[in-house]
């Protein structure tokens, strides 16, 4: 008897299906592949990591407008500038000055190749500040644990892109990688205060941030200081601005412990102390 | 001069005959728009990493087109042996060697043009500006540095035993100038003689082809142009460069036997 080959291949199919049908749930859990949710961990593993550093970088190449040294150029590692204006530093002269890796020339054609090249050390403005976001959006899909790309990200979207929704959902997509990092929280703290104006829940977000900060161990806490110099600062003046004089002069005297200028914050303090002691304005009755 | 002419449209033919500026240009066409449609952030007004791709991807299509087809040139003439009729037309080695570069630099020009094209639809369209100048300063530096590529790779392709070894050669030494070269000064003045002596040596005799390379300009928006007068400066340095390696190729040409 001769089979069809139409038949033959119908009964290949239906074999197939039907191992499928079987297999396919098991397959799931033989490796953690399927459970990746990005393409990057899908097709490089852990070894994505490697490369959001890159990224990272090149969000900061972006930044300078091309105007970057390169591994052959002498400048000294240092905080990249992105890391730096996210939390609040703004380039004096002498930064300006050390920027110029690029140094004298140092022979013909070494000066002629600068005609070619960007040699102005410039940063990105106006808007255009979005040109980075790509680059950190690819760091945070390579290595999701890399906290800067997330703060750097939100910090950019809030305070020179005006886009709040956007930055709150990267910083929340931060917080699902790093549950309880208090970098994220003071971030997310920051934007509900300044771009939301809502009081009460900044203040609860950078406490539980504090909290978080406290729970590291002791090494920890002696290397990031500076985070909880900006959690307690930012308490104060939320503290100030909301009229609890007595909150905000606790936080300033707690802040007053790891700063480098007590005297500015003890001068804040005694500010609030003088608006406190001072005699409230008699109210005026005009409904007579 | 017509002969040479003559002998260049036969290389012009070949590259619209043949595949790969196709491929290429497909290839390099959708993955920039493939790139162009990612959305980050909800934001369509993000374009200088998507000119950051198609100039890279332009890049490297333009060095493949000019070394692969220029190393294929002589040996598949030797190979088929079609170098006999041709000589004895009569046509000269010296114009030969110059047809074959000629026609091998007009025809990655005519790529360089459809690929810039492409790139200033592409950009132009999510930026509605259009810096003409700059765009053709640009193609116009490239296009001066590959006309060195071009003829070291005739040069190479003179001296090696096969294409695929004058290709690979060309890549690795035109690769390492790019990156490199334009580092070699800052390297050498680090290391102990004599390498410092033979690394600057070095750094003062390769072309330097990495001042052809603009890319940042237009990828960054850079308002000022290159002044013109170095641009023309440049494009003598490049000048010089594919004189001396046509020189050198027609040297190595002219008592090379051409028997398989």
């Amino acid at each position: 008897m001769k089979a069809s080959p139409y038949l033959l291949l119908a009964l290949v199919l239906t074999a197939c299906f039907t191992l499928a049908t079987g297999i396919e749930p098991r397959a799931g859990s033989w490796s953690n592949q399927a459970k990746s949710n990005n393409v990057f961990s899908l097709l490089f593993g852990d070894g994505r990591r490697m490369f959001a550093n890159q990224f990272f970088t090149m969000a900061d190449v972006y930044f300078h407008s091309g105007y970057y040294p390169s591994i052959f150029d002498a400048r000294k590692e240092g905080t990249k500038e992105i890391i730096a204006e996210s939390h609040g530093h703004t380039d004096s002269e002498e930064d300006e000055r050390k920027e110029d890796f690029l140094g004298k020339p140092k022979d013909w054609i070494d000066r002629f190749g600068r005609h070619f090249r960007i040699t102005e050390h410039t940063h990105l403005e106006q808007n255009q500040e979005r040109e980075i976001l790509p680059w950190l959006r690819l760091a945070a899909d390579l290595d999701p644990q890399m906290i800067e790309t997330y703060t750097v990200g939100a910090y950019f979207m809030c305070q020179h892109l005006n886009r709040p929704q956007d930055a709150e959902a990267f910083l929340r997509e931060g917080l699902r990688s790093n549950p309880g990092n208090y970098e994220i929280l003071f971030g997310l703290g920051r934007l509900y205060y300044q771009n939301y104006h809502d009081t009460d829940r900044a203040r609860n977000v950078w406490q539980l941030a504090l909290n978080c900060w406290m729970k590291q161990d002791y090494q920890d806490q002696r290397e990031n200081r500076l985070g909880f110099e900006e959690i307690t600062v930012n308490l104060a003046n939320l503290e100030r601005d909301a009229g609890n004089g007595e909150e905000a002069i606790r936080w300033f005297q707690a802040t007053q412990k790891v700063s480098p200028a007590p005297r500015a914050l003890q001068k804040q303090i005694d500010e609030i102390k003088m608006k406190m002691a001072a005699p409230s304005p008699a109210p005026t009755n005009s409904l007579r | 001069m017509n002969t040479i002419w003559a002998l260049a449209g036969i290389v012009i033919k070949e590259l619209y005959r043949r595949k790969d500026f196709y491929v290429l240009f497909v290839l390099t066409a959708l993955i920039t728009i493939a790139t162009g449609m990612v959305n980050f952030f909800h934001d369509p007004k993000i374009v200088r990493y998507v000119k950051d791709i198609c100039m890279l991807l332009i890049w490297i299509s333009a060095l493949l087109i000019a070394i692969v087809t220029t190393a294929r040139q002589i040996p598949a003439e030797r190979e088929s042996r079609t170098i006999f009729p041709l000589l004895a037309k009569p046509v000269s080695r010296w114009q030969v060697i110059l047809g074959k570069f000629l026609g091998c630099w007009l025809a990655t020009g005519i790529a360089l043009l459809v690929f810039y094209a492409f790139f200033a639809i592409i950009t132009g369209s999510r930026e509605q500006n259009w810096p003409w100048l700059s765009y053709l300063q640009a193609a116009g530096l490239q296009w001066a540095m590959l006309a060195v590529v071009i003829a070291l790779s005739l040069f190479v392709s003179i001296v090696s035993a096969a294409p695929s070894s004058t290709t690979t050669i060309c890549f690795i030494v035109v690769a390492g100038i790019l990156l490199v070269g334009g580092h070699l000064n800052s390297v050498a003045l680090n290391q102990a003689e004599p390498v410092q002596t033979i690394l600057y040596t070095i750094y003062f005799l390769i072309p330097h082809l990495e001042w052809f390379d603009i890319r940042d300009r237009l990828v960054y928006d850079w308002a000022h142009l290159v002044p013109w007068r170095d641009c023309l400066l440049a494009a003598l340095y490049a000048a010089a460069y594919t004189g001396l390696f046509l020189l050198l190729t027609w040297l190595g040409f002219r008592r090379k036997s051409l028997n398989t």
